[in-house]
């Protein structure tokens, strides 16, 4: 049997990409230009706020259920409504996804989420990291979907955090996690011939896997895939950007995260992540140093020099990037200006091939128990987008792979098109 | 060459041996020396007036050296201890708790300033003008005592009243934050308690709040009972909270009220789920991550711990003398915390002359920054320590430290210069492994012979020792404890 993505590498090298093509057919001549795709996963971790990114500014309850922590209708950046006739604004901040909303390449995806949503952080993770609610152990979504890929590189998957994400695992799939490219090298005590003759060694070392003692040989294969990704990841320290990025850790990992890209090391996944979004106490979504508007400053500094250094590189129309976060936050605030754990909240998809726009529709803040769009009697969002529909788009519509397969099942959704 | 039961001992409960612990533990007999390891307040608590002596580990701070204000002053102290302590299974159930009461430093000092968040995290009674304990002398009193007591103290600690939010938990507005941190993390365990156990866990908490003076460095940070913010309702929860079966806790006034918290900590730790969470824990951190928990032990461990009203000295006795600890089949099975790794590779190799300062910058790359743990559950254990750049970290690191160490390894070596082979001898004798394998050994052979011919001089020793330390340390085998 010929698989879908057989058939796609086996030539339809003929077809170019045009809009007017049935959908099919782009579908599949985007898959088969998939080889120089980037998918850039963005993790918003603690559980973002998303009535606070993305503002409700019409719904009076929105205003009467956060008496501090709602954002003035007219500080909001306005970017229309969504299809069911809702207004939706972006947080002040997010100034430069705006403009990136306007040219139509920012997609935001409403009230993503599943069923029983976890309010745990690490369950919550989990569930989103593994692609199958409610089970919180197994492979990742994204590491089955490489392990789909042959041959298997170390440099397949990049990860800018210390250790390797959930969402990144599976069984034989090596993934480089750089938290600095820079620190990415090998030294030694020594110089010259013996320096070389031990960077030899090591890997000659790593090389030899104890089949019987599999821990000993997960580190070994650590090792072995880091000697072996060495000299393609200098090339990228190497790298000039053509914009300044902050320089917080978010803007530097995406920095490393273009110059990846553009030096053409063959990743195709990256990971980066920002903390910071469990805001219990002491929100502030309004004060020029309050906690939610740094987070969403660091957001947006971030993510518009990136859109903008990718452009610039001509590399726009090959990065998609796509956010999530555990969960959404509660509705209501509480006594101390926060928020605690909730269910459903946005997703943001980012590229140069991305179709912008709102897509699902906004929930009623109304606290009626038996409002269908709340949940846990009305103090929570209800999903509305189970977000391993947005998977399975990103998996066939952008990666080239199968998403039934990855996903265990057909999460396909109408109209669900942002790419 | 000390017992290997011994020094396997000494890497689970300590961090490993250096010559200096060999000549206090090398000769004792096993259970003498689990003895010495649990009942460590017979032993003088010293360690801290060792720093800045010659003959151990340096430091380097940004002015004057000042644990209790500076946190990276705090985690150099801390390491210092892991390296130097006499009481080296204080410091390592130390480690434990902080991983377990999971508590970060930059929250905190986002709400209290970086000197206060540092005086509560990490200050020592005696050194701070207010008395103000830090949560990690919390930790280091409590090593091995009851939990029940561990966990009142630890939802009174302002460093937890921060970190999880208590601080702000009112009868107006119940703050959830801690209470479902305490039956998910702490004790029960995730699927062992509802959403609705998560409100009326936050209601039992309310006014379990935080006396705090943030206008100067000297001021106090207090638990303090807020009799006005407690909801004096009963809470009912979906498991019992008294000795009768009975899941109510009653309505009190509002004076009194501090006994909801009391009750439900008290029924929490000695539930049977917490007890075997917590014996499955230790047995990740003490014996084995490569076999999963046997039943029959986990309900043993369980058992121990709630016959002694959740005291834990008994229970890490019991564990410390067991068959299943004691198995050669668990040497070498738990993957090295960053922080073991590098007081280990310190106590194998040498630290004259080298300082924590050094390791500061590598911790965070490895993924273990004291005080910073990711979140409230902790450090991401085992495999996870061991990504393609944290790996490349411990190699550099032991890079680092095995050039430091340069001349100290050839003089020491001096003593093998025959031959290659008796050169990796050595260097395997002191730098401790899980078993090297023919191939790995032929390499490590390969290298001590390679470049120009063997004379043993000391040039070559200096050459030859780092490097094969540094090869070992860097090694897949060198990563497990």
């Amino acid at each position: 049997m010929i698989t879908r993505r057989e058939f796609v590498k086996g030539g339809i090298a003929a077809f170019t990409v045009s809009f007017a093509a049935p959908a099919f057919l782009t579908d599949l001549a985007r898959a088969q230009g998939s080889a120089s795709r980037n998918l850039v996963v963005l993790n918003l971790s603690g559980g973002n706020d998303g009535l606070s990114l993305l503002v409700p500014y019409t719904d009076p309850f929105y205003y009467s259920r956060r008496p501090t922590l709602a954002i003035p209708a007219g500080s909001v950046l306005q970017i229309g409504s969504d299809t069911s006739g809702k207004a939706q604004g972006l947080h002040p901040k997010l100034t430069g996804l705006r403009e990136i909303f306007n040219q139509g390449r920012l997609a935001v995806i409403q009230r993503a989420g599943y069923q029983n949503s976890s309010r745990s952080h690490f369950s919550g993770t989990d569930i989103w990291s593994t692609g199958n609610p409610p089970n919180t152990q197994g492979s990742g979504w994204l590491g089955r979907y490489l392990s789909t890929l042959k041959p298997l590189d170390p440099l397949d998957a990049w990860t800018a955090t210390a250790d390797t994400p959930h969402s990144l695992q599976a069984s034989g799939v090596a993934v480089a996690s750089v938290p600095s490219v820079t620190g990415y090298q090998f030294n030694s005590p020594n110089t010259g011939n013996e320096a070389a003759l031990e960077r030899a060694a090591a890997a000659n070392i790593a090389s030899h896997m104890p089949v019987d003692q599999p821990h000993v040989a997960f580190v070994g294969a650590s090792v072995q895939a880091a000697m072996a990704t060495l000299q393609r990841v200098s090339t990228v320290a190497q790298y000039r950007p053509t914009v300044a990025y902050p320089g917080n850790g978010f803007g530097q990992a995406l920095q490393a995260v273009a110059g990846a890209m553009v030096k053409g090391i063959g990743t195709r996944v990256f990971f980066v992540q920002t903390g910071g979004f469990d805001t219990h106490a002491s929100q502030d979504t309004v004060s020029d140093n309050g906690a939610y508007v740094r987070l969403m400053t660091t957001l947006d500094t971030g993510l518009k020099d990136f859109f903008d250094d990718v452009k610039n590189a001509g590399l726009l129309g090959d990065t998609l990037v796509l956010s999530f976060s555990e969960f959404g936050r509660r509705i209501t605030e509480n006594g101390s200006r926060g928020t605690d754990h909730g269910a459903a909240s946005p997703m943001l998809a980012m590229g140069g091939l991305v179709r912008g726009g709102l897509y699902g529709t906004a929930a009623s803040l109304n606290p009626d128990p038996a409002n269908p769009t709340l949940e846990n009697a009305g103090g929570d969002i209800h999903f509305e987008t189970d977000f391993r529909s947005v998977y399975a788009k990103v998996i066939d519509n952008w990666l080239g792979g199968d998403s039934a397969g990855i996903l265990g099942g057909n999460f396909r959704k109408a109209g669900l098109d942002f790419v | 060459m000390a017992d290997p039961r011994i020094q396997h001992l000494l890497r689970r409960a300590g961090f490993g041996a250096s010559a200096d612990d060999l000549a206090v533990f090398g000769d004792l007999a096993y259970g003498s020396a689990v003895a010495r390891l649990v009942n460590y307040e017979s032993i003088p608590d010293d360690v801290d007036g060792k720093i800045g002596q010659p003959g151990y580990v340096g430091m380097t701070s940004n002015g004057p050296f000042s644990p209790s204000t500076v946190i990276n002053d705090a985690r150099q102290r801390w390491l210092f201890r892991m390296l130097h302590s006499a009481r080296p299974l204080q410091e390592k159930m130390t480690l434990f708790w902080h991983n377990y009461f999971a508590t970060g430093y930059t929250k905190l000092a986002g709400a209290l300033q970086a000197p206060n968040a540092a005086r509560v995290m990490a200050a020592k009674p005696s050194e701070d003008p207010a008395r103000q304990q830090g949560q990690l002398e919390l930790f280091r009193e409590n090593a091995l005592g009851a939990v029940s007591d561990l966990l009142v103290a630890v939802a009174q600690d302002p460093a937890m009243l921060v970190w999880l939010d208590g601080n702000t938990n009112t009868k107006t507005k119940p703050q959830e934050n801690f209470g479902r941190e305490l039956m998910e993390l702490f004790t029960r365990g995730v699927g062992f308690y509802t959403e609705d156990d998560v409100y009326a866990a936050a209601r039992v908490f309310t006014g379990w709040n935080l006396s705090a003076d943030l206008r100067t460095t000297t001021g106090t940070f207090r638990f303090v009972y807020n009799a006005n913010a407690h909801e004096t309702s009963a809470k009912t929860f979906s498991f019992p909270v008294y000795p009768d079966g009975g899941r109510t806790i009653p309505a009190r006034s509002a004076s009194s009220g501090m006994q909801d918290g009391l009750d439900f900590i008290a029924a929490l730790a000695s539930h049977p789920e917490t007890a075997q969470r917590i014996a499955t824990r230790l047995y990740a951190f003490f014996v084995s991550e490569t076999a999963a928990p046997p039943p029959n032990f986990i309900g043993r461990l369980a058992s121990v711990y709630l016959q002694n009203g959740t005291r834990m000295r008994p229970v890490i006795e019991y564990l410390l003398g067991s068959a299943e600890f004691q198995a050669p089949a668990t040497y070498f099975t738990r993957y090295s915390w960053p922080v073991e790794f590098v007081i280990r590779s310190l106590k194998e190799t040498g630290w004259t002359g080298f300082s924590l300062g050094s390791t500061l910058s590598p911790l965070v790359s490895m993924g273990q920054q004291l005080f910073e743990p990711p979140d409230v559950a902790g450090w991401a254990l085992g495999e996870s320590w061991f990504s393609t750049g944290a790996m490349l970290t411990r190699m550099n690191f032991a890079s680092t430290l095995a050039g430091n160490q340069k001349f100290r390894l050839a003089t020491a070596a001096a003593e093998a210069k025959e031959s290659p082979l008796a050169l990796v001898n050595y260097m395997l004798s002191r730098l401790t492994t899980s078993d090297v394998r023919g191939e790995v050994y032929n390499d490590l052979i390969a290298y001590a012979s390679g470049v120009s011919a063997w004379t043993g001089s000391a040039a070559q020793l200096q050459a030859k020792a780092p490097g094969l330390a540094h090869l070992i340390l860097g090694s897949a085998e060198y990563q497990f404890l």
